[in-house]
């Protein structure tokens, strides 16, 4: 079972509620996922529009756990106001943690992320940071108090999958006891079961599910992937070799040769 | 006195943020709001007087990855 900030869920699958086609689409996208916990935002909204209430009434008949995020945000007073308001609108101390500082990747602003960090864990907030796989960075999010980390598989939406296995499995060793979730850059479910094979707690994901032809379907693929890569993990897979071995014993077998 | 929501500008009476929220349609709304980019609390919106010229921000719940 996976434990964030002492609350346990049964599903490994964290899941994004922007780009569906259509909310119906969206919550059957959400049920064959199984997802316990999903991610939210906020945005302006105008004394006429409706939009935001419609969202939070379907949220709030979900009765799931909900995630904001500070996404969008490119420095910390930025960051760190919204997530003041996402605690008020979401009444959650959770908060997804984005300091972006780079457009075209959307790669983390380490340096504001760890200074954000550290504001909001004196703050009573409990962080969940979206951070790359720098080991120096996750140690410091760690001192600032944050009690799980975030790394990117690759950009966000990029569908690129795990661009830096040897460094998400570092980042595994080096931080045993800290519930680690691959965040942003999955596009298909084998990306899912790598992370989770890697030894990972979860993997949060969106647009893979999203912007399939069949979000639904998608969604559920996920779901196994992100089990079988857990089952995986723990089942403790051979290590690999450069070399062919047989699996069928030679011993015994029929000598028809000349 | 003119206030700026969400980068439009509106006249409202000389008041608090609770009341120019009213004015503008918001009563009853599940939002957040800050004034000129500081987190403003609901329970602290009837007691934050507004300044002419004072940017304030509103946001409601939305999709999010």
């Amino acid at each position: 079972m996976a434990s964030f900030y002492g609350i346990d869920l049964k599903s490994r699958l964290l899941l994004g509620t922007a780009r569906y086609p259509s909310p119906a689409v969206l919550e059957r996208a959400i049920k064959a996922s199984g997802a316990e916990v999903v991610t939210v935002s906020l945005r302006r909204e105008s004394g006429a529009g409706r939009a935001g209430q419609s969202f939070w009434s379907f949220i709030q008949a979900l009765g799931l756990k909900v995630l904001p995020n500070t996404a969008g945000c490119h420095s910390v007073k930025e960051a760190v106001t919204t997530a003041h308001m996402a605690r008020e609108l979401f009444d959650t101390k959770w908060i997804k943690l984005e300091v972006i500082g780079e457009a075209d990747t959307l790669q983390p602003d380490v340096f504001g992320l760890v200074e954000a960090a550290r504001i909001l864990c004196e703050d009573g907030f409990e962080v969940f940071p979206y951070t790359t796989e720098d080991l120096v960075v996750a140690d410091r999010l760690v001192e600032a108090g944050c009690k799980v980390l975030m790394p990117w598989g690759a950009p966000i939406g990029s569908a690129r999958g795990l661009n830096n296995v040897y460094g998400l499995r570092s980042l595994r060793a080096h931080f045993p006891d800290i519930p680690l979730v691959v965040d942003a850059g999955l596009g298909v479910p084998s990306h899912a079961a790598a992370a989770m094979e890697l030894g990972y707690d979860a993997v949060l994901l969106n647009t893979a599910v999203a912007e399939a032809g069949d979000p639904v379907e998608m969604a559920r693929a996920f779901a196994l992937a992100t089990e079988a890569g857990r089952a995986a993990y723990l089942a403790r897979p051979m290590e690999p070799r450069d070399m062919a071995v047989p699996s069928t014993p030679v011993i015994g077998k029929a000598a028809l040769g000349d | 006195m003119k206030i700026f929501l969400n980068d439009d500008a509106h006249e409202v009476d000389p008041g608090t943020l609770a009341a120019a929220l009213d004015s503008l349609g918001y009563s009853d709304r599940k939002i957040a709001t800050a004034v000129n980019g500081r987190f403003v609390a609901a329970a602290a919106r009837p007691r934050t007087t507004l300044a002419d010229g004072d940017r304030i921000e509103v946001v409601a719940p939305m999709q999010g990855g």
